[in-house]
């Protein structure tokens, strides 16, 4: 199992090097180990102008939504006669959609009320630059598809995807990870809320922002090696500087399978810190649950389906169970039913606070929308007495080796429940069944969705191809943007910023801006960089909402400082009454602080002043009496005077006076 | 097959870019497509949709689409399925379907295709079954006539095949199945941007036989295009209705998820099997949302919008009826305002009168129209010009002189208004009062389309001027009123 210690190593986004993976752990435990295989797919929204199919600018709006419009979809029957297995599942829901529209940041294209306008160029141009930066061969032709997505993500019922380019690598840490394909696609409408009663709430600012998705093969070997190439892919896409930041701006999914176990894919991985840990505990979730395999295959457990569901609400209408009490008097049945030979393996963990029990619990709660179930692995509790399980153990039949499972809801909840958990189960005897996970918190994962086949594509015939060139492509490679490691490596010569600091500021959304301010201003690079990457982080720590400064602000302050017009030590709070004052400039500040409103022959009075006034103790302490003069001007003069400047005023007073 | 249309478009019209056989509709082979435009000497393959240089290379190895291939120039190498390609694109790419599912172009230029094997046979397409007939449910025809309302996607290769017999749509929509008893006759299968007044007669010809053959409403299948022209042309031909037709299209083809057909088609069968007028009725979504289907007059049913869910509006007119949660809510003021409705089951024989002189035509006033625009139309031999004037029926002095020629060569001159929402008036000006002088005849609050389709029927009934001009301006179908509803807003008509 994986330890604290291995989760916060993977929490550093900005860690160069990934620790290496510690040694391969026994069955069942996490960590990479023998046989582990990940693969990632990265989706990075990037910062156009508009949006890939429309003329919507690719901003979110926190306003109030202007007007909202209710759908349904249904999933299309394909000739072949196969309907999607993902597609069929989320069918089954009978789900309505509520989308939430803003006048400036969704148009007719995102409520699919008027056919996509032409793929966005400069979104192709974005993909083409990143494809070649990670050593791909772009598709000579680019065809836009549909993907079949009918959890209502999409208006449209599909999500507009093209492969830009295949078959490439990148260098990570002196290995090569090898890039599969490079997609541009356009992003899903944002989730509000989801009621119980199956109504869902997105909201469509975010829907057709232009995202990247990048994919590598599976040649990762532990969450480690995992979170390093995130890493480095991470990095690429900056880069371009063409891409989004901020919270779901980038997001990973993985792909995950141990020796004997399957593809898993998991999503919804929202930071780079939590790859290592969601990898490592899903290795060790098909681990463990290839031992209950085995487990059951030793003990012979017969495969449950088919199983028969009993109505157990008799034998616990006096149950004091407040749930199940809840679900009786609404109405609903308590419903039941064996799996033989599975006693005990129910209650065995898969992952740090997840068992077997989970998974079945997962798939009830997906499909039918019950609150959960229980089963007997884990009985008595939840306020059901152990008379009242070794009744329900009587009436299924129940011997020592197996074990009970139980639901309360409406009867047809409760059936569709327990098919859940018969297929579940079933599916445990066969091995691991491909499913797409969602990541939780704390690395681990709970069950979203069987596996969408591959089939789910066709064509976006309202939306051209577009041809790519060689010769587009080679304009591409000619101008390619600086890597953020030869930048940081620039940094460091040019401007003499420490290797750490410059690999900060390469990293940040600040980059131009240092260059900018020190090439054109000649300020003191270090002390911009520091700005950037320590006060500014500060004061977000703070609550200040530093991405929202006016850089001409931002600009002005930092050369001010460097001249020492402005002190240095009053930057940061500066910066803090800019934000709470919007619309107001560094002027207004200055003045409301009173920073730099002392003249220097002030101060060189002010100083001299003090001195006179403490002629005995400079006389009787010499040298020792500067530091507790200087700690009574700078209670009056901090952040308004540059202490600097004040220590050497003060240190030339005193040095006349003593001669 | 000659072409077909971007399933995001409304499925009834024209052909678009993304044809050949990727997602597009492609036509059932019913009667003669007119042929689409093609580049000369480039002739290419209808079902593949290849065409010149790349035509010969798939040819020469003696592919064919759906044939699993591997590509190679040298700098890549390409495992998939050749799949077709829209005729309007150029002849240098092949597509190919790589197994993650995406199509990508592939140049030409220096490849090499090799065929591989397939090694999965493909799967034997599941019949389609019909539900076993339940007789306690009203019978209702389904005439198809084009718009792809329902209609199936095969995922491998893209194509979307219309699914128009009785089993296809209880396939595709096996809600219907509870709604009544379906039986379908697929007519002709056409854009409706090609229909004309022939096409017409024939649609009015089907309904009159079904509903002659017991069924207890019709729903007629369009594309919406054009789907106000052929209502109105309904509503005139078909006489004494005693069940309810209603014409139903989708803005988003039925290939899609999100599509509306599904549900506009469970609304139309509703209506038809359910509503209690007998009316020629346009059947749409009423709002962008999901929930709320409109039935609007067949001669009151105008297309507001190119690509909107709700883009057919009733104008000068309330709607009919709303259908929400499968109950219809009449809304049409009965009696209070001219026409009403026609109750189901109304007496009388149900009469078939189909003809439709096609020597009509509708032109728009502008500023500056050039007067000898109406030269040829006289010299043809043409029998109407639907004028549609500005403002309250005007066109500029400088045209009057055509007017007064085309009446005294014996066409019949009608005026509409291109304000569309209000009616005619010719009386507050000299304009007006001169063109009246001249014989034009005042179209009143009827759509400029509606008038069209209304001369041309009525100069299909009679040759008789007087009879012409009676027919004309007498309310026959709700296409006309005497009073004009306040309803709060002009603009959108509702």
């Amino acid at each position: 199992m994986a330890s604290d210690e291995d989760r916060h190593m993977g929490s550093s986004a900005d860690r160069e090097v990934a620790a290496p993976p510690g040694p391969a752990a026994a069955s069942g435990q996490a960590g990479s180990g023998g046989g582990v295989k990940v693969g990632i797919e990265i989706h990075q929204q990037l910062d156009t102008r508009h949006k890939l199919f429309c003329g919507c600018p690719t901003a979110l709006s926190d306003r109030d939504p202007d007007y909202s419009v209710v759908r349904r979809l249904r999933p299309t029957h394909s000739e072949m006669g196969q309907v999607d297995r993902a597609a069929l599942f989320e069918s089954t829901r009978g789900k309505r959609f509520v989308y939430q529209g803003h006048y400036g940041s969704a148009c007719l294209v995102e409520l699919d009320e008027e056919p996509p306008h032409g793929l966005n160029g400069e979104a192709v141009s974005v993909a083409l630059t990143v494809a070649a930066m990670m050593n791909m061969k772009p598709v000579d032709e680019i065809h836009v598809m549909r993907k079949i997505v009918i959890d209502g993500s999409n208006t449209t019922g599909f999500q507009r995807t093209a492969k830009v380019a295949l078959d490439g690598w990148i260098d990570v840490g002196g290995k090569k990870v090898t890039i599969q394909s490079l997609c541009l696609e356009e992003d899903a409408a944002r989730k509000v809320s989801e009621e119980p009663g199956g109504t869902v709430v997105y909201r469509l600012d975010r829907l057709g922002i232009p995202l990247v998705e990048v994919t590598t093969g599976p040649d990762m070997h532990s969450g480690a090696e995992a979170e390093e190439a995130a890493l480095a892919i991470g990095r690429i896409l900056k880069a371009t500087g063409k891409v989004k930041r901020g919270i779901g701006a980038i997001r990973q999914d993985l792909n995950v399978s141990v020796e004997g176990g399957t593809r898993i894919e998991i999503k919804g991985v929202q930071e780079l810190g939590m790859i290592s840990s969601a990898v490592d505990y899903e290795a060790m979730r098909q681990r463990r649950l290839l031992e209950i395999r085995a487990e059951l295959l030793r003990r012979g457990a017969p495969d449950p389906s088919g199983s028969q569901f009993e109505d157990l609400t008799g034998i616990l209408k006096g149950t004091g169970s407040k749930v199940l009490r809840r679900a009786i008097d609404s109405g609903g049945r308590v419903m039941g039913l064996l799996l033989r030979g599975y006693g005990g393996l129910l209650k065995e963990e898969v992952q740090p606070g997840r068992r077997f029990g989970t998974e079945l619990s997962d798939r009830a709660k997906a499909r039918a929308g019950v609150g959960g179930i229980f089963h007997t692995d884990e009985l008595p509790a939840y306020g059901i007495t152990a008379d009242e399980v070794s009744s329900v153990r009587q009436a299924l039949g129940a011997s020592e080796s197996d074990c009970a499972v139980l639901v309360a809801a409406p009867e047809p909840a409760c059936r569709a429940a327990l098919e859940a958990v018969v297929e579940r189960a079933s599916e445990a005897l066969r091995g691991i069944p491909p499913e797409v996970r969602a990541a939780n918190q704390d690395g681990t994962t709970r069950f979203m969705r069987p596996m969408p086949g591959s089939a789910r594509m066709y064509p976006e015939t309202d939306v051209p191809s577009i041809v790519v060139s060689p010769s587009r492509f080679e304009e591409v490679k000619r101008s390619l943007p600086e890597t953020l490691e030869s930048k940081a490596d620039r940094y460091r010569k040019e401007y003499g910023l420490s290797r750490d600091l410059a690999l900060l500021v390469v990293d940040s959304p600040y980059a131009a801006e240092f260059e900018s301010i020190v090439r054109e201003g000649g300020a003191d690079p270090s002390f911009v960089a520091a700005t950037f990457e320590y006060t500014f982080k500060m004061l977000r720590r703070e609550g200040v909402d530093v991405d929202s400064f006016d850089p001409g602000d931002i600009k002005q302050v930092l050369l001010g400082a460097s001249s020492g017009k402005i002190p240095k030590e009053a930057v940061p709070e500066i910066f803090r009454w800019l934000s709470a004052n919007r619309g107001k400039g560094v002027e207004d500040a200055l003045k409301a602080l009173s920073v730099g409103s002392v003249s220097p022959e002030e101060v060189r009075s002010a100083v001299a002043a003090v001195v006179e006034r403490n002629l005995d103790l400079v006389r009787r302490e010499g040298e020792r009496a500067k530091s507790r003069l200087m700690g009574d001007l700078m209670k009056e003069y901090r952040g308004k005077v540059d202490g600097k400047l004040l220590f050497s005023l003060l240190d030339e007073e005193i040095r006349k006076r003593a001669e | 097959m000659g072409s077909s249309q971007g399933p995001g478009a409304d499925p009834g019209a024209g052909t678009r870019a993304g044809a050949g056989a990727g997602a597009g509709q492609p036509i059932p082979p019913s009667p003669p497509q007119p042929q689409q435009p093609r580049r000369p000497g480039t002739g290419s393959d209808s079902e593949s949709g290849y065409r010149g240089k790349v035509l010969e290379l798939i040819r020469s190895k003696g592919l064919k689409v759906g044939d699993r291939v591997l590509v190679k120039d040298g700098r890549i190498e390409l495992s998939g399925v050749l799949m077709p390609r829209s005729e309007l694109e150029d002849d240098e790419h092949i597509v190919v379907k790589l197994p993650d599912g995406y199509n990508v172009g592939v140049s030409i230029g220096s490849i090499e295709i090799l065929r591989v094997p397939d090694q999965e046979p493909p799967r034997p397409q599941p019949e389609a079954s019909l539900p076993p007939p339940n007789p306690a449910l009203p019978q209702v025809a389904i005439i198809s006539t084009g718009g792809t309302i329902a209609s199936r996607v095969d995922y491998r290769t893209g194509a979307v095949s219309p699914a128009l017999s009785a089993a296809d749509l209880y396939q595709a929509v096996p809600e219907l199945g509870e709604v009544a008893s379906i039986r379908t006759e697929i007519l002709f299968s056409i854009l409706s941007e090609n229909m004309s007044p022939k096409h017409w007669s024939s649609i009015a010809e089907s309904v009159y036989k079904q509903i002659k053959a017991g069924a207890q409403g019709v729903v007629v299948t369009h594309g919406t295009d054009t789907m106000g022209y052929t209502a109105a042309a309904l509503s005139f031909a078909l006489r004494n209705l005693p069940v309810p037709v209603i014409l139903v299209g989708s803005q988003r083809s039925s290939d899609r998820p999100s599509s509306d057909a599904a549900l506009n088609l469970k609304g139309a069968v509703t209506a038809a099997a359910y509503a209690p007028f007998a009316e020629v009725g346009v059947l749409m979504h009423a709002s962008p949302s999901d929930d709320l289907l409109v039935i609007h007059r067949g001669t009151r049913a105008r297309k507001m919008h190119t690509s909107r869910r709700d883009a057919f509006r009733s104008v000068n007119s309330r709607p009919l009826a709303y259908v929400k949660d499968g109950r219809i809510e009449v809304a049409a003021a009965a009696g209070v305002d001219g026409p009403g409705c026609r109750p189901r089951g109304s007496p009388g024989e149900l009469e078939l009168k189909p003809h439709f002189d096609e020597d009509v035509v509708l032109i728009k006033s502008f500023p500056g129209m050039p007067p000898d625009i109406f030269d040829p139309i006289i010299h043809r031999g043409f029998r109407g010009i639907v004028l549609e004037g500005t403002g309250l029926g005007h066109v500029p002095d400088k045209v009057f002189h055509q007017v007064r020629r085309a009446v005294d060569s014996g066409l019949t001159v009608v005026m509409a208004s291109q304000c569309i929402n209000g009616r005619v008036n010719m009386n507050v000006y000299s304009t007006g009062r001169e063109l009246l002088g001249m014989g034009v005849i005042p179209a009143g609050d009827m759509l400029p389309e509606t008038a069209l389709v209304k001369l041309m029927w009525v100069l299909g009934q009679t040759e008789d001027h007087d009879k012409i001009r009676e027919l004309f301006t007498a309310n026959l179908a709700g296409e006309l009123s005497e009073r004009s509803e306040y309803d709060g807003g002009v603009a959108d008509g509702e």
